[in-house]
């Protein structure tokens, strides 16, 4: 691909910046965890830029246990919102200040 | 410029507008929606990069299963979100720090060997397949890994069931 390869790391950080943001920002649960999986795709595009740029297998195998690792997250996640929901009747994440000193 | 570059640009556009549309968006099914266009702008951008494996798994695992697990919760908790984004002074201040590191770490991108070499479009050496090595690499390499990314995904479920389930 004729492009060069900090373009693509450009690409990662805007995405990664993207999520950092909606973590940040929003207050629905459901959607900071939909930004965290925008950062960890950014992460994978780094892995996977560099594995091509190194032609080293590894990036790729990585990118592939993020992804496993995202999967089991996201599932984890989701069980916790969903209890939240159950036990304080709100996803907002400023309505759960239990643990607040 | 060539095909596969513009591509690849307007890829990453896409992918970067349906990114900020999942936390602009004010409604969390939209959300949903505008993250299973990322996700498979992102898997396009793999297949670009020869990662052909690795945008497989991402369009299986990701928008087809993450994004209707999400879907499902968002419909088993609540249906309207309008609470949108919060920007506040702090958030501001913070912006403009964040805006600042990101604006030095496109500087540094601009100037070291990243910025004037070309990716290749030639596939590597071992000319097997992108499948055939990835399946060599995790079975003869990363066999440990493995086995404990398979430990840690049934841990995440035995996890995930015990804590949505619902207790009478």
């Amino acid at each position: 691909m004729p492009v060069p390869p900090n373009h693509v790391l450009v690409f990662s950080l805007l995405l990664f910046a993207v999520g950092v943001l909606g973590v940040l920002t929003r207050r629905n649960a459901i959607v900071i965890l939909m930004s965290i999986e925008l950062m960890m795709n950014a992460a994978n595009v780094n892995f996977i830029m560099f594995s091509q740029r190194l032609h080293d297998l590894a990036g790729q195998v990585f990118s592939v246990f993020t992804i496993a690792v995202a999967a089991g997250e996201v599932a984890v996640g989701l069980a916790i919102v969903l209890a939240l929901f159950r036990n304080r009747d709100t996803v907002y994440v400023d309505e759960v200040h239990i643990m607040k000193g | 410029m060539e095909a596969p570059a513009v591509i690849f640009y307007v890829l990453a556009s896409i992918a970067l507008l349906a990114a900020v549309m999942v936390i602009w968006s004010r409604n969390v099914v939209h959300s949903a929606i505008y993250l299973v266009l990322t996700f498979l702008c992102v898997a396009a951008v793999y297949v670009l990069l020869r990662a052909e494996f690795v945008a497989a798994v991402q369009v299986l695992v990701y928008a087809g299963g993450i994004v209707v697990l999400f879907l499902f919760v968002i419909m088993l908790v609540s249906l309207q979100d309008t609470l949108g984004p919060r920007i506040r002074l702090h958030a501001t201040v913070s912006g403009i720090l964040g805006a600042t590191v990101v604006g030095l770490i496109l500087y540094v991108y601009s100037r070291g060997p990243l910025a004037t070499e070309r990716l290749l479009s030639v596939p590597p050496e071992d000319s097997a397949g992108n499948l055939q090595s990835i399946g060599q690499a995790l079975y003869r390499d990363f066999v440990l890994p493995f086995e404990i990314a398979s430990i840690l995904l049934l841990v995440a479920m035995i996890g995930a069931i015990v804590l949505a389930h619902q207790k009478h």
